[in-house]
């Protein structure tokens, strides 16, 4: 396999739990691409994405060799990989407002231009004039939002999604889906998404890896 | 930077344990006062003896079995309503009530001429105060009294730490359902379970209330006091010699404790094999005096120490207030203005004390817990023994050592001595109240801002810390009112000459100035009740703005 591939290359990544083996991959998801993984929970889905992010739990052991765009990501802390995840709950970060939320991914811009890109993203999602807003006054809809848009605004070279839509509500979930699926594509980065639901990885419209 | 401190903080803790310990064998056994050899005859000849270990014995044992008793039965009838709920909100203010202050206050309540006794006597028109010996009785009882009162909202707080970990809801119901009462369900299926994990905290009571000295310098009997505070006096002489009977003294209530302990243990086992019996025999309870009986007791304990500190307040206002008035004839600022100044400057250096070493411990118990998270260190049961190292091992064993050794080394009593004394006591309740809300941060926070490019200092400071600033103020508030109850610390490693409130209130209970005593003690009780409110204000009013940080 040539190194310089861009995208996210997961080479035989093996989890394992003490003696238990969890589960063993190789995958490539190209720019652009949503991989879903599907699997019960206890199969070691989120676990593979912890491994990603470098931050895997000590019960857990993995080897094999996970590369973003040819560079090895193997000896680098969690913060160099340029790695963005979304969880279930959007964690905005409750202490902050809506705009140093999303501010908080572009350290050392100048002001005006980092004011222009959080303008730029609130617009974006239609939640406009929200930048001094406090998180807890945002609809579980409008947090979810913020949150892609935070992620998206630290320019990650790749995105993990865990699970990110099962607690929206049906049509809010429809909706979430083509934005997340919409902004990724756009932004051309790969994404690696786990789920149990089908639907999720059905309007992904990329490759599903059932584990 | 990191890395090292937890290694740090567990030297902090055992060091000075372990380094006193030494320092007062030593001497006990002649080797480091120099050309004694007598310590042990002395202490042993004492005539006090047998009388000042049962006093001490006795109200150890007492204080705990009665603070244990009512914080279980009020949890076994109460917990989960809404009169619960109210008393809980009550704990944290009664908790900060520093010993010596609580225990001032408690004495002008039930003296012969205290409030108490004042309203049968308006009533029944006596003129004089009855001679009863209720202050100071000589088996140290108002001493086991005042514990009780001080300390059952200790385990209170301790135990409702525990429940959800007991899972103490879900097995109460079980219980309930199986046909037990509200009391006899939780003591059946609950209590087990809670206890197990309040054991350390109990028996930090348990050595306090045999151990202390100056609740018992106030509340306890006088010729002879408990052990422990005719140590105190044998360390505060100038005669080297006597310091070293101090410190025989010291072993010596010291291997009296370990011995109540290991028949504490003995007799856990017997109660448990008790309550098997009592479990399978599916007998209840009499409930309703039962339910009945926790709240009307664990009230009374804290209007007690309420109404105490009541006493205090009105004294330092008091000019003529003579003995069947229920109140002083008119207030006056007289005796503020008389002792106020005093007062404040030494409470100024009190704060200064107690913000160092509240500082120290909250850097390395926040150094240790975010070491603990980064490298993922698996912080054992072994690590909470070493946290309870200096609450376990009697202050009168080790601080007498830590006084003397350094002084053998050239290193007389000083300013930073006591800070670093305070930092051992203080350290360990810092770490205790910070640890839960610490480890309970949501760590998927942690792993979305490291993928926004987050390092882990600024994770740390933007994030974690800022989100705990409710949990880190009160540990500070704790850290705080700890360091300014430190009495025999203060006294002893600041060799008399580090004055802070609680060694002026202490100091003043023998001579009988019950206007002055109301100053100071009113005045420790501020200094360590302040914090509390500000640790309440401050995250409120920072984040007034922020509805997801509300309750946090």
């Amino acid at each position: 396999m040539p190194d310089a591939r861009a995208g996210l290359t997961l080479d035989d990544v093996t989890i394992a739990r003490g003696a238990e083996r969890l589960l063993s991959l190789s995958a490539h998801v190209p720019p652009g691409t949503v991989l879903t993984l599907m699997g019960p929970s206890g199969s070691g889905k989120s676990t593979l994405l912890s491994h990603v992010m470098g931050d895997l739990p000590p019960a857990f052991r993995a080897t094999g060799r996970v590369a973003l765009d040819g560079r090895d990501l193997g000896n680098l802390p969690p913060e160099a990989r340029g790695v963005g995840i979304l969880y279930q709950d959007p964690l905005l970060f409750p202490h902050l407002s809506v705009a140093s939320n999303l501010a908080f991914g572009l350290p050392g811009l100048p002001r005006a231009e980092r004011r222009r890109r959080i303008a730029g993203a609130l617009e974006r999602i239609g939640m406009d004039g929200f930048g001094p807003r406090d998180p807890a006054t945002l609809s579980g809809g409008q947090a979810a939002r913020v949150a892609l848009m935070r992620v998206l605004l630290s320019g990650p070279c790749a995105l993990l999604l865990d699970e990110p839509f099962s607690k929206l509500d049906a049509d809010r979930r429809d909706q979430m889906r083509g934005l997340v699926f919409d902004r990724a594509r756009a932004v051309g980065i790969p994404v690696l998404m786990v789920t149990h639901d089908a639907d999720d990885a059905a309007a992904a419209g990329g490759p599903v890896i059932r584990l | 930077m990191l890395r090292p401190l937890p290694l740090l903080t567990a030297l902090v803790l055992a060091g000075p344990v372990g380094f006193g310990l030494l320092g007062t064998v030593l001497p006990a056994f002649g080797l480091l006062v120099p050309g004694d050899g007598t310590a042990w005859g002395r202490a042993l000849d004492w005539p006090g003896l047998p009388r000042a270990l049962g006093a001490a014995v006795l109200s150890g044992v007492l204080s705990t079995l009665g603070a244990l008793a009512i914080a279980t039965l009020v949890l076994a009838g109460w917990h989960g309503t809404r009169a619960f709920a109210w008393l809980e909100r009550a704990l944290s203010p009664l908790l900060a009530v520093p010993h010596a202050a609580a225990a001032l206050g408690l004495a002008f309540l039930v003296a012969p001429s205290g409030w108490i006794a004042r309203i049968p006597a308006t009533l029944l028109g006596w003129d004089r105060a009855p001679d009863l010996l209720i202050l100071g009785d000589p088996w140290g009882l108002s001493l086991a009294a005042g514990l009780v009162a001080k300390e059952m909202p200790f385990l209170l707080l301790m135990m409702l730490a525990a429940l959800p970990q007991a899972q103490a809801g879900p097995r109460l119901r079980v219980a309930r359902s199986l046909g037990q009462g509200r009391v006899a369900g939780w003591l059946k299926a609950v209590f087990p379970a809670i206890h197990a994990q309040v054991r350390l905290p109990v028996l930090v009571v348990l050595v306090y209330g045999m151990t202390n000295v100056d609740v018992a310098v106030i509340l306890g009997p006088n010729t002879p006091p408990t052990l422990a505070v005719q140590v105190a006096r044998w360390m505060a002489d100038p005669d080297l010699s006597q310091r070293a009977a101090g410190a025989a003294g010291g072993l010596i209530l010291a291997g009296a404790t370990a011995a109540v302990v290991g028949a504490w243990f003995a007799a856990e086992r017997g109660v448990a094999r008790l309550g098997r019996l009592w479990v399978e025999g599916g007998r209840g309870l009499p409930e309703r005096p039962a339910r009945v009986l926790g709240p009307i007791l664990a009230g009374g304990a804290g209007a007690a120490v309420g109404a105490g500190i009541a006493a205090l307040a009105v004294w330092s206002v008091a000019a003529r207030w003579s003995f069947p008035a229920l109140l002083p004839d008119a207030p006056t600022t007289r005796n503020w203005d008389r002792f106020g100044p005093d007062m404040l400057a030494v409470a100024g250096d009190t704060m200064a004390l107690a913000l160092g070493a509240t500082a120290l411990s909250l850097v390395l118990v926040i150094g240790c817990l975010e070491a603990e998270h980064r490298w993922r260190l698996d912080v054992g049961q072994r690590a909470l023994w070493l946290l309870y190292l200096p609450l376990l091992v009697p202050q009168v064993a080790f601080l007498p050592g830590l006084q003397l050794l350094p002084l053998m080394l050239g290193v007389g009593p000083s300013w930073g001595l006591v800070l670093a004394g305070h930092v051992v006591f203080v350290l360990p309740y810092v770490f205790l109240s910070l640890s839960g809300p610490f480890r309970a941060w949501d760590p998927r926070i942690a792993r979305v801002a490291a993928g926004l490019g987050a390092s882990p200092d600024r994770i740390l400071w933007r994030l974690r810390l800022p989100m705990l600033l409710g949990p880190v103020l009160t540990a500070a508030a704790i850290g705080i009112a700890v360091s300014v109850g430190q009495y025999l610390p203060t006294l002893l490693l600041g060799g008399g000459r580090t004055a802070t409130l609680v060694t002026e209130a202490v100091a003043l209970s023998s001579g009988g100035d019950r206007r002055a005593i109301g100053v100071w003690g009113l005045g420790q009780t501020a200094a360590a009740l302040a914090p509390f409110v500000l640790a309440l204000l401050v995250p409120t009013l920072v984040f007034r703005r922020r509805g997801g940080m509300r309750g946090a």
